[in-house]
């Protein structure tokens, strides 16, 4: 019995949380993977965002300014590509959030819509 | 010349060869807390057991003055030796010698030990230190990478392939490690990555150290890369001899058997670790050490996706391979890097005859967009083509919960298990009591005077009719009801019968496994 008190000892130190799969609660040890995930967010459609790090080449819109869906908005370059971005909607430009030459992450906001 | 004197000059020439880089090289190397090429030979094989060949080979560059430069032994040391008395072929990239880069001739020298290790149907271990491809060998220099990779994937589940990352290795080298079957790796020694932390930081203005990026510790506990962590290269030499106890020298073979040695039992009772709540957590290894000879477990990739355990031991001195739900972590459950780790262990074991036992304790899948959204059907799928797809013998022990696609997916008798039973603790049902309840019995508790009360009371009544192996044992689902401290009898005698197992699989020329 003393070895599985040791025993015990040792698992009292782990600091156990609980995780929910169908109704029950569970208690465990949580992995670092699974604590730094992100929580699902859903596309917005008014924002335009790099879906790769890359340099602004070229810039066609101002705020203020119309565009249709499909319409060019910018240049990335990534991976010595020029990738054209092109308008997710129809709608009026809102704000220009990068500038030429500016090094962009992915995910990073380049463009709002109104 | 006499041969006295041709004698003498061959011995000058091998001492010439086996200076490597020469002592300013030898000594930065040693700066750097590493051992060198030959020094790793000598320490992983058996004393004096190392025969080098291609000793004299000279590099094939001649372009940009290359000509005119000597490379003693283009970078790499090759040859056979024995570990325990078993015989490998083993090739050793050399950094001290142009950085252990890899041109034409350096390619030549692995891709023929490789050959060799083919031919002889014996273990292959590659030891990687090098900074990469030979930038003025051109394009011979990718053909070398590429006749190595195809070579590692030809010998893929007909000899054994290891390999030891003792420095960076980096860009298409990587790819080599990748596709052999143990990753060995060093703390602040070993480096791997596709794209380093300069181009990293030209590219996308992030800014990361080698370490962070690619070190020992990233690859054991994040990515999955590597197989087995060490703090020194010492260390990692001595896990590679313990591997080798546990595996045969060719897929015709089987493992080494030892004298039959019992597990620790005043350490290990297995009657103990097990909390009879079964939403309790405890140490699903301390199990395997109750069961196994010797008490003795040999975990492979310890750090990644530890809700699930993989790993060698014995039972009556046979080799087997252990796959169980790990409770102690994420509840055990199956997500997409524990059914990866598990089903390519799974095919590990079936490629080299060596037997499997599973040890079942989860709740089911890890819910989470993150996890549908990383294909949690596609790599979840892989677990159960290994298990379905494996011949070797296949041993069952439902210990506690096996709820819904958790308990077909680790080993049932439907994956075509050999032996299946359960400890009375199982809970063999098609989910936990809590859900099931409040789907069968919803319009009951929701026109309930009292929702709450009428839950509990459903739930309870579904555990007592439900939450058991005897349900299952009635369908023959499983063979037969034990408790805990019979499993090892139970064990040994399903690995004594299974000896001549054999089963046949339909003709094909392979088949398409969700990669």
């Amino acid at each position: 019995m003393k070895e599985n008190d040791v025993l015990t000892k040792k698992v009292k130190k782990v600091s156990y949380k609980s995780l929910l799969i169908e109704n029950i609660k569970y208690r465990t040890k949580l992995t670092k993977k699974y604590q730094s995930r992100k929580p699902y967010e859903k596309k917005d459609i008014k924002k335009l965002t790099a879906f790769i790090p890359g340099t602004i080449k070229k810039i066609y819109v101002k705020p203020g300014k119309k565009v249709k869906e499909g319409d060019n908005l910018l240049i990335l370059e990534a991976m010595k590509m020029n990738n054209e971005l092109l308008s997710p909607t129809s709608g009026v430009v809102k704000a220009v959030l990068v500038k030429k030459g500016d090094l962009v992450t992915k995910n990073q906001l380049l463009i709002e819509f109104e | 010349m006499g041969l006295k004197q041709k004698s003498a000059d061959l011995k000058k020439r091998m001492r010439e060869a086996v200076k490597g880089g020469g002592t300013k090289a030898i000594e930065k190397q040693k700066a750097t807390g590493k051992m060198t090429a030959r020094e790793r030979i000598m320490s992983i094989l058996d004393n004096k057991s190392f025969h080098e060949y291609d000793l004299f080979v000279k590099h094939a560059g001649k372009d940009f003055n290359m000509d005119k430069k000597y490379l003693p032994g283009d970078g790499v040391i090759t040859g056979t030796g024995t570990i325990n008395g078993h015989p490998v072929c083993i090739y050793a990239q050399d950094f001290t010698v142009a950085g252990g880069s890899l041109g034409w001739a350096h390619a030549k020298k692995i891709t023929k030990i490789m050959d060799h290790a083919m031919k002889l149907k014996i273990p292959l271990i590659g030891i990687n230190d090098s900074g990469g491809a030979r930038i003025q060998e051109g394009v011979n220099a990718l053909a070398g990478y590429g006749e190595i990779f195809y070579r590692n994937t030809q010998a893929s589940g007909v000899i054994p392939q290891i390999s030891v990352i003792l420095g960076p290795c980096a860009g298409g080298a990587v790819y080599s490690p990748a596709l052999t079957d143990f990753v060995f790796v060093v703390d602040k020694v070993s480096k791997m990555f596709i794209t380093g932390p300069e181009v990293i930081k030209s590219v996308l203005g992030e800014e990361i150290s080698m370490e962070e990026l690619g070190g020992a510790r990233v690859h054991c506990e994040t990515t999955g890369n590597a197989h087995f962590y060490a703090e020194s290269e010492e260390e990692s030499f001595s896990q590679i001899k313990k591997l080798f106890s546990f595996i045969p020298w060719n897929n015709e073979r089987k493992a080494e058997t030892f004298p039959k040695r019992g597990p620790k039992t005043r350490q290990y009772k297995i009657e103990n670790i097990i909390p009879s709540d079964p939403r309790q957590p405890y140490d699903v290894r301390d199990v395997i050490k109750a069961i196994c000879d010797d008490s003795e477990f040999f975990e492979i990739q310890e750090m990644f996706a530890a809700n699930i355990v993989i790993g060698f031991a014995r039972i009556a001195g046979q080799s087997v391979g252990f796959v169980a739900n790990q409770p102690l972590v994420l509840a055990g459950v199956l997500d997409v890097d524990s059914s990866d780790k598990a089903a390519r262990f799974i095919r590990y074991c079936d490629s080299f005859n060596i037997p499997l036992v599973t040890l079942v304790d989860l709740p089911g899948y890890l819910p989470g967009v993150d996890q549908e959204h990383a294909g949690v059907i596609r790599h979840g799928a892989k677990l159960l083509y290994a298990y379905s797809e494996a011949t070797v013998p296949k041993i069952t022990v439902i210990m506690r919960k096996a709820y819904g696609g958790g308990y077909i997916a680790m080993c049932s008798h439907h994956l075509r298990a050999d032996f299946v039973c359960a400890w009375p603790t199982a809970e063999i049902a098609v989910m936990g009591p809590e859900g099931a309840a409040n789907i069968i019995f919803r319009n009951e508790i929701k026109n309930a005077e009292n929702p709450d009360e009428m839950r509990k009371l459903k739930v309870k009544e579904y555990k007592n009719k439900f939450a058991n192996p005897y349900v299952a044992a009635a369908y023959g689902y499983i063979d037969a009801v034990i408790e805990p401290f019979e499993t090892r009898n139970f064990l040994m005698h399903a690995l004594e019968i299974s000896e001549s197992k054999i089963e046949y699989i339909p003709n094909k020329k392979h088949g398409i496994p969700p990669f």
